[in-house]
């Protein structure tokens, strides 16, 4: 690769600093004033392109004394080129519930990171993780002793359960059903041991949304999703529908038309909703957030088994306890994952996410397990995933 | 290839510093390896994890799965890490000469 000025010339990468959208080319260009990394790592990538092939070596096990997980370790396989990222670590840091910082708290992470590592972050990593990218085996021992002296932990990596995430729920949410932000802390807390000492046949993840919109993505990401759901009837205030009738809302074709149960009537003049036909789909209350609000008694359903679609395909979460009021949620949580990390544990095969167990043994199974009764919710759509047979009665 | 020098001997290892030989492995490579993961002292306790390591790697070719050696040794894992801090994999298998464990991280 040419050098100019003592930059490096990246042509292919400067492609991608073309166009209006954000561009982690640009990111780490204006980062290169004051980290020496920085030139090494896009050297090292454009080499990647130009020759279509990656230059990071795969599984490289670093980490600090006492924890099994946290660290990622990354070594170049071209050091003699890049010796600026022959060791190119990546460090995982808890991340506060909501992704709440002070100014100064973040000051304080980029401070530490500029001094031990690469100054280069990610905020955040796809589990939720504060992401600190790059630095050498050396610093991480200093890395994490400064980090707990700022109050920070490190956050999971490998099999073990993965830093829980949480949307910003009553912080900032009209909409959500519970405290997200309490829920994904006391579950950071109670599995301390699972999350830095790796345990499991794989990863598993909690997330904690504050309603079906489901802003942290756990219906698709989590193996045990929480998501806040309410029990009774949508809160309705009748004024306020007709304010959004009278600024021009057609409520008829953009509300009540798109009810995916097709649960809602408006006549005009006054908005009715069969709520026990209600999906709790969120349609209505996102578009008349003034008007509609989630029911008064609320709390959070569980669900169980989704993941990215790494090793296997994508799977998405089924319902596992279609409602649990917020006061009793942490108490059912610990009851009911202690069961199925023993389930798992004893039957999961190496590297095989609760998700794909669940699918391999079948829902059947898995729930005479871990001592659950089977419940019409659990179905996605009538005879669409029929793995439980209802006797006549109890259908009824 | 880096080389790790301890004690009079030399030994070639990855960049984790894992044996790069793993046929080579005898106790004194244990107790050698011991200065860089934290343990200071072998014990009947270390070594009775780190030959149950060895003996399955022998027989199958790989490291054991983490409940696999709780169950076989008697150790919680937690007692695991009070042997070995830098942990079962980083610690314990490279001190059985094992050749560094893989997983998805
Ligand atoms: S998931 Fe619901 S409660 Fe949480 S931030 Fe999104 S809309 Fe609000
Ligand atoms: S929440 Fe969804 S399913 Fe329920 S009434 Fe509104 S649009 Fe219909």
């Amino acid at each position: 690769m040419a050098e100019q000025n003592g930059k490096s010339k990246t042509k292919l990468l400067d492609e991608l600093e073309k166009g209006p959208w954000p561009s982690f080319v640009r990111e780490i260009k204006k980062t290169s004033d004051v980290s020496p990394t920085c030139d090494d790592l896009l050297g090292q990538l454009e080499l990647s392109y130009e020759e279509r092939k990656g230059h990071w070596k795969h599984g490289g096990i670093v980490g600090v004394m006492g924890y099994g997980g946290g660290v990622i370790g990354r070594y170049s396989d071209v050091p003699e080129q890049f010796p600026k990222v022959a060791h190119f670590h990546t460090m995982r840091v808890n991340q506060p519930s909501g992704w709440f910082y002070t100014s100064d708290a973040l000051r304080t992470l980029c401070g530490i990171w500029e001094r031990h590592g690469s100054g280069l972050t990610n905020m955040h990593g796809s589990t939720g993780d504060i992401v600190f990218l790059g630095t050498k085996t050396d610093e991480l021992e200093p890395t994490f002793a400064e980090l707990t002296k700022a109050g920070f932990d490190l956050g999971g990596s490998g099999s073990c359960v993965r830093t829980p995430s949480a949307c910003v729920g009553p912080a900032r949410c009209e909409h959500a059903c519970y405290d997200t932000l309490k829920l994904c802390n006391d579950l950071t807390h109670a599995y301390q041991d699972e999350l830095h000492r790796p345990p499991f046949p794989y990863k598993f993840k909690f997330k904690c949304a504050g309603c079906p919109n489901d802003c942290v993505a756990a219906v698709a990401r989590a193996d045990l999703s929480i998501i806040g759901i309410w029990k009774d009837e949508i809160q309705q205030d009748d004024a306020a529908v007709a304010e959004y009738a009278a600024k021009g809302l057609d409520i008829q074709k953009n509300v009540c038309e798109q009810c995916p149960s097709k649960c809602m009537n408006w006549d005009g003049k006054k908005l009715t909703i069969e709520n026990k036909d209600c999906v709790r789909c969120m349609h209505c209350i996102n578009a008349m957030p003034k008007a509609l609000r989630p029911g008064k008694e609320r709390g959070a359903a569980i669900l169980i088994g989704s993941k990215a679609p790494i090793v296997q395909g994508a799977l998405l979460s089924s319902v596992l306890i279609p409602f649990v009021p917020e006061a009793e949620l942490m108490e059912t949580l610990k009851e009911l994952v202690s069961r199925i990390w023993e389930f798992w544990d004893e039957y999961g095969k190496n590297r095989e996410r609760v998700g794909e167990l669940i699918q391999r043994v079948g829902m059947a199974n898995f729930l005479d397990a871990i001592g659950l009764d089977p419940a019409p919710e659990m179905v996605t759509a009538p005879r669409d995933n029929p793995y439980i047979f209802f006797r006549e009665e109890a259908a009824k | 290839m880096p080389t790790f020098e301890v004690n009079d001997h030399k030994y070639e290892v990855d960049e984790d510093g894992f044996l790069q030989e793993p046929g080579i492995w005898n106790e004194t490579v244990a107790s050698d390896f011991a200065t860089t993961e934290g343990v200071t002292d072998l014990t009947e306790a270390h070594w009775k994890v780190i030959h149950y390591l060895r003996n399955y790697y022998l027989q199958f070719g790989i490291a054991p799965m983490i409940r696999k050696v709780c169950k076989e040794t008697g150790f919680k894992l937690n007692e695991i890490y009070q042997l070995f801090p830098s942990g079962p994999a980083k610690g314990a298998c490279k001190l059985a000469g094992l050749p560094k464990p893989t997983g998805c991280v």
